[in-house]
């Protein structure tokens, strides 16, 4: 994670966003991550997400607490506000920083160590409270940092490096996002960057908690034969259940759906987004059923992935609070003053 | 203040005597004591009220003390001239707390023989629960009227004028008018009664003065909110923690009526009940670093759970207000009772090298103008600043000067670049000491692109890039050792009172204030002469260090075993540690006057008069 800042070297025939920005404009350093590591693929994907949505990239916060996932804040957007906080406490962070500026938007990368363990309260809080943010977890089953020990997503069966068998059983963070009432909750891959991208881009424009579990397979301690998250174990035994395509406001929806498969939810922003079933009696906007069918597949240790629950109407952290549209730190002491005159008011009952 | 007239004073017992109500909490005697103290008040005389209460919603024993003091004494008194016992499971106790020549009144309905052991006092037996029996309906409704029956007893007793106490009951029922006749009939029927049993009024009454004028009655968790709304701060994140509760929910109260857009409803400010106190401290974090003012208040456990916070929050350099309303510790340790034993936990508050700056409010209006030189120092030094008030300050109330509001105070923002100067710049170094004074340059997110930079607790080098470099990490943590001394050149000073004569040195801080005030006083009329100097803020500024130089002997005045205070100052400054007295009062009670007088007094001997002028 140290400060290499790459040479910009300027293609003209880059393709540019709205802004007229090119992929190049969203990247960030050098990743010191191991050759291979699902999260490099994954920061790819978000750069590509960032791009496509056109965000400013001043206007990105990117937010992490500590781990090898907390560190790829630092792999993209170097023009946007980055905080590496401490292990477990980046939603306490988010919910600040959030709190201060409604207008910014807050990019909240994570791990399974961090979310699932030290940071599981925070976590849970984060969703109970509607932050508008998209909350990543990239999710290997692993200590990385430490070398190599059971975090709390591991299966139940699966084998470290040093040959221990977990026997714990894990912590979903899906399901629980589900439980707690979260309204936009999806799970994916980190080998699948045409699932990724448009969730990602959901995930940003989604008004409200977001959570995207991205299975990151750890190439160094948890890619071994017996793990149940490597990449062969993954590929084999995840299924999609619900692809998310992800329409901006001013777009036609370009693809040609059979009718009846498609199922468009136009978010508060004014972009669509198509859910296409690929399992037909899976149904997102369903809670329970979505639990359930999630629950089977765990069961027989396969993991669903896609948009796995999509809700609505929740009211957000700030509308909640009532807070004004100009962002707090924003406001000007004179509005924030009630005066010499008010203060003598306000005294009398202690007169 | 000679011998002679000290002498008098005792005689004339008028404005000057203790009172102390024994009742059980939850059913209501808080507004029959907070009447009494008002009314004292109304009548220009000057009070001290303390609240001794248990944690506990409902059932147990309470207490409540009300010091007249027409010296405008600050502290507790430490005697009790007049015990209200309504509390059959304390009388025992109760009883043998009143001073030689006091009263002791309780509820005859039930009359008790074993009371009047005590010859050296007046026994008064009121049958309060009779009365009230007589004359209300409802089991609730006697028991809150027996509750204010006494408030009547003791107007009669000591001579308060009823007028009073019905405007105060006017305004505190204003909306429920049907409530001053009924409090007021109770009170009626304790003030007929004790007009027709005893010898009304007692040598211990209330003469009307006019001492009170410009003054209010506050505590200082109401005034530490208050300040914390006229300071411009935004985002408060708390878990509740007594004795803190209170801040919070009078920052909610303030600025539902102050800071609430009349046309369009919406609220600029934000209040967030945490999940505990390390999410509290997190969303401070993050809301300054965002460039809100943002606070939190706690207690003990609080600033426990808080340390690791406050160590990133002071390497990576963001402002954060933290109120720690002391209590008792170790652990949850008392959490209804008061001590100053935070001082260590939070001047180096988390692992590694870190310093917190703290400032030791000694009374509510202290509370109130540091809430502004709180948030200004965190904003101004990138850096934490803990408030250090304790729950004598924090939840009982004070008689102070009426607060005043500067129309011309401006927030200091700090050195936060905005997007016009970040335009101009080439590059933006996050860590870089641009001006000399060890405080660099902040942005915040979303002003401009050359603005954005990585903050991190993990080691970074001047210009805001991760190192693990042994030079690029020791430049920034030695640009925050420099960052320290100019703190302690920001910080409020500390307060000294001295006379060059005088060889004796008294330190303290924040609630002892009052009491040593009076003990110097005390100590005085017996030939005892001391200066001074209240520390107000960590670090030190000079001085401190001058006038610990400048004194043989120092006592250092400070409510914790293990003299926290006396510690901070030889860790910090060159004093020779032996010449550090320590006077320490832990049990949980606030310090009182005669407490430290006799502490000097035992080791220092009286200095003939002429001895000391010639000095």
């Amino acid at each position: 994670m140290s400060f290499m800042p790459k040479p910009k070297v300027t293609y003209p025939q880059l393709p540019q966003n709205a802004l007229g920005l090119t992929r190049r404009d969203y990247e960030g350093a050098n990743s010191t991550l191991c050759a291979g590591c699902g999260h490099d693929s994954i920061t790819a994907a978000l750069i590509e997400a960032c791009w496509a949505l056109s965000l400013e990239p001043r206007n990105v916060v990117k937010l992490s607490g500590i781990g090898c996932s907390s560190k790829t804040t630092a792999y993209f957007i170097s023009g946007g506000h980055g905080f590496n906080s401490v292990h477990g406490r980046m939603p306490s962070i988010a919910t600040g920083a959030s709190a201060a500026n409604r207008r910014l938007h807050y990019i909240g990368i994570s791990g399974d160590g961090d979310t699932l363990s030290i940071g599981l309260g925070q976590f849970c809080h984060a969703i109970r409270r509607n932050l508008d943010m998209l909350y990543l977890i990239e999710n290997n089953g692993v200590y990385g940092l430490t070398k190599g020990q059971f975090s709390a997503s591991a299966d139940v069966g699966t084998r470290a490096k040093k040959g221990e068998i977990n026997q714990s059983p894990p912590i979903d963070p899906v399901q629980l996002a589900i439980t707690l009432g979260a309204s936009f909750v999806a799970r994916s891959f980190s080998g699948d960057k045409p699932q990724l991208v448009p969730l990602l881009q959901a995930g940003i424009a989604h008004r409200g908690f977001a959570l995207i579990d991205v299975i990151s397979p750890c190439v160094t301690f948890n890619d071994h034969e017996g793990s149940t998250r490597s990449y062969a174990y993954t590929r084999e035994h995840y299924e999609e259940v619900v692809h998310a395509d992800f329409v901006p406001p001013a777009e036609q929806i370009a693809v040609d759906y059979a009718p009846g498969a498609t199922q468009s939810v136009t978010m508060h922003d004014g972009s669509r987004l198509l859910l296409r079933k690929v399992a037909e009696d899976y149904d997102p906007t369903d809670r329970a059923a979505a639990l359930q069918a999630i629950q089977q597949h765990a069961a027989r240790q396969e993991f669903l992935t896609g948009l796995l629950h999509a809700g609505s109407g929740q009211a957000d952290f700030h509308e909640v609070n009532a807070t004004p549209d100009q962002p707090l730190n924003a406001l000007p002491y004179e509005r924030l003053n009630p005066g010499a005159q008010a203060l003598a008011r306000t005294l009398a009952r202690f007169r | 203040m000679s011998g002679t007239r000290i002498a008098e004073r005792t005689a004339d017992r008028t404005n000057d005597f203790v009172i102390k109500i024994a009742t059980v909490n939850g059913t209501g005697s808080a507004s029959a004591n907070g009447l009494l103290m008002k009314a004292i008040f109304r009548s220009g005389v000057p009070v001290v009220g303390k609240n001794y209460f248990p944690s506990n919603i409902q059932g147990l024993p309470t207490w409540y003390e009300i010091r007249v003091t027409r010296d405008a004494h600050r502290a507790r008194h430490g005697n009790v001239d007049i015990m209200v016992a309504l509390n059959a499971e304390t009388y025992a106790r109760d009883l043998t707390e009143v001073a030689s020549g006091g009263y002791f009144i309780y509820d005859s309905t039930w009359p008790r023989a074993s009371l009047t052991r005590r010859d050296d006092i007046t026994v008064l037996g009121v049958p309060l629960a009779r009365l009230c029996n007589e004359h209300f309906q409802g089991v609730r409704t006697r028991i809150l009227m027996k509750n204010i029956c006494y408030a009547g007893v003791l107007a009669a007793l000591c001579n308060l004028d009823l007028d009073i106490i019905r405007t105060l009951l006017a305004e505190t029922y204003a909306k429920k008018p049907q409530l001053v006749d009924a409090n007021m009939q109770a009170i009626q029927l304790g003030f007929d009664y004790a007009r027709e049993h005893f010898s009304c009024p007692l040598p211990l009454s209330i003469s009307k003065m006019d001492a009170t004028r410009g003054h209010i009655v506050i505590d200082g968790n109401t005034a530490a909110a208050l300040g914390c709304v006229y300071a411009g701060a935004t985002v408060g994140a708390w878990y509740p923690i007594t004795p803190s509760t209170s801040l919070m929910d009078a920052y909610k109260a303030f600025c539902e009526r102050l800071r609430v857009d009349a046309a369009s409803g919406r609220k600029n400010y934000v209040m967030i009940q945490a999940e505990d106190e390390l999410a509290s401290i997190g969303m401070v974090v993050g809301a300054s670093w965002n460039g809100a003012r943002a606070f939190t208040a706690t207690s003990g456990p609080g600033i426990s759970l808080m340390q690791e916070f406050l160590g990133l929050a002071y390497y990576a350099e963001i402002p954060a207000v933290i109120f720690d309303i002391q209590r008792v510790g170790p652990s949850t340790g008392m959490p209804t009772r008061t001590q100053q034993c935070d001082i260590h936990s939070a001047a180096y508050a988390s692992h590694g090298d870190t310093r917190q700056v703290c400032l030791y409010p000694a009374s509510p209006e202290e509370c109130f103008y540091f809430a502004a030189t709180a948030f200004d120092l965190a904003e101004r030094l990138q850096t934490p600043v803990l408030v250090l008030s304790d729950l004598d300050i924090g939840m009982n109330d004070w008689m102070c000067p009426e607060f005043q509001w500067d129309e011309s105070y401006r927030p200091d923002r700090g050195k936060v670049l905005d997007a016009e100067q970040l335009a101009k710049i080439e590059r933006f170094w996050r860590f870089y000491d641009h001006d000399g004074d060890g405080i660099p340059q902040r942005t915040l997110p979303g002003v401009h692109a050359k603005g954005a930079y990585f903050a991190r607790g993990s080691g970074h080098n001047q210009y805001g890039g991760y190192t693990e470099d042994a030079h690029d990490y020791q430049l920034v943590v030695d640009r925050l050792r420099k960052k320290w001394l100019t703190a302690a050149h920001l910080v409020p000073r500390a307060l000294i009172e001295q006379d060059a004569r005088c060889e004796v040195g008294i330190v303290s801080l924040g609630s002892c204030d009052g009491a040593v005030r009076e003990a110097r006083g005390q100590l005085a009329a017996r030939g005892i002469h001391t200066n001074y100097l209240r520390v107000r803020a960590f670090p030190f500024g000079e001085e401190v260090e001058a006038f610990l130089q400048a004194h043989r002997s120092i006592f250092v005045v400070e409510q914790n075993r293990d003299a926290q205070l006396r510690s901070l100052l030889i860790l910090e400054t060159g004093v020779d540690k032996a010449r550090l007295r320590s006077i320490l009062h832990y049990n949980g009670l606030p310090i009182p006057a005669s407490y430290i007088a006799e502490g000097v007094a035992a080791v220092i001997a009286p200095a003939r008069p002429t001895a000391q002028l010639v000095g």
